[in-house]
């Protein structure tokens, strides 16, 4: 084991947290401010890699396709906003749960009837399509380069918008305290359509942007979910800023705990076990970590004042 | 009275109806196979090669007028288990023809085998039903599970690599597979990396394989694994390290990899080039049918049409004769798509593999072609612990 070998491992943990970032920027903000459990979320992480290739295979051009996705997954939201989630703000989680699960089963048949059950596949675009050495004989993706570049660019923006514009500003009194808010006349009802099309928008940009590395299939966004709820809990929900600590912390435990921990368990015990051990504790880590952060801050690392 | 009236003309109705059943006999055949879901993809596949085939035959197996029932199994194997009683109590059906997945064979197995249907697999073959487990009432129309990994196995002893590098899923079948490529090969195996199931970026994998620099790499990553890892590896400039793969690259994932496998290796029963003409009649009468290159799932799911067409036959369209029927499937005697196909004792095919590689047709679609037959008449190494019961 090199010390190359780990700074590209540490590269690849880290472009793992920068998508998880930006399918838990807007399940935090949602969730936080809405206090609304949206499941469906995932799928529209979905969504947007399907506009993507839908967009691209049209256009010829991977940027023109992730222009038209983004608009178009942003609509998606506010329809689905409009449609389903505006009338379950006021009901208890659990409905919220078992509406956005339906969600999640329709769409995901819905994206089969629409573009069939094969996955899709969309080129790297062509600009960005070449590669660096960054370790002997392994060419590593500029696109993935590019990735992790949107991504912090992304955050950036994100932090700026949270922290010094009159809508940021409105967005964290509401993760504080909704009624509040509405109290002093602000449309809370129109806030949060802003923010759920936000999020929703997010989470098709991070699905538009995994197209050309990832096959493009059905189902895609549930496995992400489950890690995405994870990001926000170990975060703290509602915070930005606790979101993209906990995605990085994430997809770096996750990647190089499964590539170093059986090497380190080797230490410890003998090979074969240490294989053994290290398959089946590799997956339990994320939550371990999960465990470990709540046992010592039970609202996540970056809290919301409520 | 007139209640009465009417119960005895319902009676007479039905003796009537009966009557006529008894005169001609029908076949009603039960398609199960996973139709939703990430891999629909190879259930649609068997689901229209079986299907291809009934209609070749006039719609007639065995000369027998035919009705198919075809049903998705969800990939669970509890649906399954309810679905196939429906099949087996409301309609029927005299054959079952499924499933794709082993997990779903595993709980249909017992209701379709102690029923009074055949249960004929196109694609999944476990061990234990290869083994100490067999059943008169089971046949399979693909391999047993461990082969496709064995051709690889010993393809890579045969070409003398050293060192290779061995990365499946987490999951029963991963480990299985690793267990098949090993029993042919005996160099040395660098690594043996699990990744979680489902799992689709693989820079952290590929990186480690860059550290390795194994003679070879073999892996096994079904659906949209495959096509993720394939496209990767490519895109990692690892494609100078030979791709051994059992159902990663095929007809099932080409349409996504394209360009990305080409050159790159699998081990199969058959590829759409077969050199004969019953397969090259049916690759061309699949791809006008459904406009895509049939895969092994499609032939499989034929040749199953092809063997209870060739029993029926030879229990002279008697379907309900039961005996007859099943020695008319242990003779197999129809011509297989794949040419060579004796049907063995347990009911698994003994057959020919071959080393398979992904390329690009004049046409521009992409298919998987023989290179080298690595095992001839191939007995799997369970069916000596099947004991035939009758």
């Amino acid at each position: 084991m090199t010390l190359s070998l780990f700074l590209v491992q540490t590269l690849n943990g880290l472009q793992f947290g920068i998508l998880l970032f930006f399918i838990a920027a807007g399940l935090t903000l949602v969730f936080g401010v809405m206090d609304f459990i949206n499941l469906a979320h995932g799928v529209q992480y979905m969504i947007g890699a399907y506009l993507a290739a839908m967009f691209t295979a049209l256009t010829g051009n991977f940027f023109f396709g992730l222009m038209l996705a983004l608009p178009s997954a942003l609509l998606f939201g506010l329809l689905l906003e409009f449609l389903i989630f505006r009338h379950l703000y006021a009901r208890d989680h659990l409905d919220q749960v078992l509406a956005t699960f339906g969600i999640i089963i329709f769409l995901n048949q819905a994206v089969k009837v629409v573009w069939g059950a094969a996955p899709l596949s969309v080129p790297v675009p062509e600009v960005l399509s070449g590669t660096v050495v960054l370790m002997d004989g392994l060419l590593y993706p500029v696109y993935r380069l590019a990735l992790i570049g949107s991504g912090l660019a992304i955050a950036l923006l994100l932090y700026i918008l949270v922290s010094y514009t009159r809508i940021g500003m409105l967005v964290r009194a509401g993760a504080s305290n909704a009624p509040m808010v509405s109290a002093l006349g602000v449309d809370i009802s129109r806030l949060f359509m802003v923010v759920f099309g936000f999020g929703a928008m997010l989470a098709g940009f991070a699905g538009a942007m995994v197209a050309p590395i990832l096959s493009v299939e059905p189902g895609m966004g549930d496995n992400l979910l489950i890690l995405t709820f994870v990001v926000i809990v170990i975060g703290g929900i509602g915070s930005i800023r606790g979101a993209f600590i906990a995605a990085l912390l994430v997809g770096l435990v996750d990647t190089l705990g499964r590539i170093f921990g059986p090497f380190l368990l080797r230490l410890i015990m003998d090979p074969s076990a240490a294989s053994q051990t290290g398959r089946a504790l590799a997956p339990m880590l994320i939550y371990i970590l999960m465990a470990a952060v709540l046992f010592f801050r039970p609202a996540g690392l970056f809290p919301v004042r409520k | 009275m007139v209640l009465k009236l009417k119960w005895l003309a319902t009676a007479g109705i039905l003796a009537a109806s009966i009557g006529a059943a008894q005169a001609q006999e029908k076949l009603k055949v039960g398609i199960m196979v996973t139709l939703s879901g990430p891999s629909a993809v190879l259930g649609q596949q068997a689901r229209d090669g079986f299907q291809l085939a009934v209609r070749q035959l006039g719609g007639k197996l065995g000369g027998v007028e035919t009705e198919v029932v075809v049903v998705d199994d969800e990939l669970k194997p509890d649906v399954a288990v309810t679905k196939v009683r429906g099949m087996i109590e409301r309609d029927q059906v005299n054959f079952v023809v499924g499933p794709i997945f082993s997990n779903v064979l595993q709980a249909i197995h017992k209701p379709v085998v102690e029923s009074n249907a055949f249960l004929i697999s196109p694609n999944a073959g476990t061990s234990n039903f290869a083994g100490a487990q067999c059943n008169p009432n089971f046949f399979v129309t693909s391999y047993q599970n461990d082969q496709n990994h064995e051709v690889l196995g010993k393809y890579a002893q045969d070409k003398g690599f050293k060192r290779v590098f061995l990365m499946t899923p987490n999951y029963q079948a991963g480990r299985d597979s690793m267990a098949g490529f090993k029993r042919h090969f005996k160099g040395e195996v660098v690594a043996e990396l699990y990744t979680p199931l489902g799992q689709l970026d693989f820079s952290a994998e590929l990186a480690q394989i860059a550290a390795a620099r194994p003679d070879a790499l073999f892996t096994f990553m079904p659906g949209g694994m495959g096509v993720n890892l394939v496209r990767q590896y490519r895109q990692a400039g690892l494609a100078n390290i030979p791709f051994l793969s059992a159902f990663t690259v095929d007809e099932s994932t080409l349409p996504a990899q394209q360009d990305a496998a080409l050159g790159f290796f699998g081990g199969a029963n058959w590829a759409p080039n077969m050199d004969n003409p019953q397969s090259k009649a049916f690759v061309a009468a699949y791809e006008a049918a459904f406009n895509s290159v049939p895969g092994t799932y499609a032939m499989q799911a034929y040749d199953a049409a092809l063997l209870i067409d060739a029993a029926i036959k030879g229990a002279g369209g008697k379907v309900s004769d039961r005996n007859a029927v099943r020695a008319g499937l242990r003779k197999a005697d129809f011509k297989s798509l794949r040419g060579d196909f004796k049907m063995g004792l347990n009911g698994f095919p003994i057959q020919d593999f071959y080393l398979v590689q992904a390329a690009k047709r004049p046409d521009g679609k992409f298919q998987t072609e023989i290179r080298e037959k690595v095992f001839d008449d191939y007995v799997d190494v369970y069916a000596k612990d099947c004991k035939p019961t009758n």
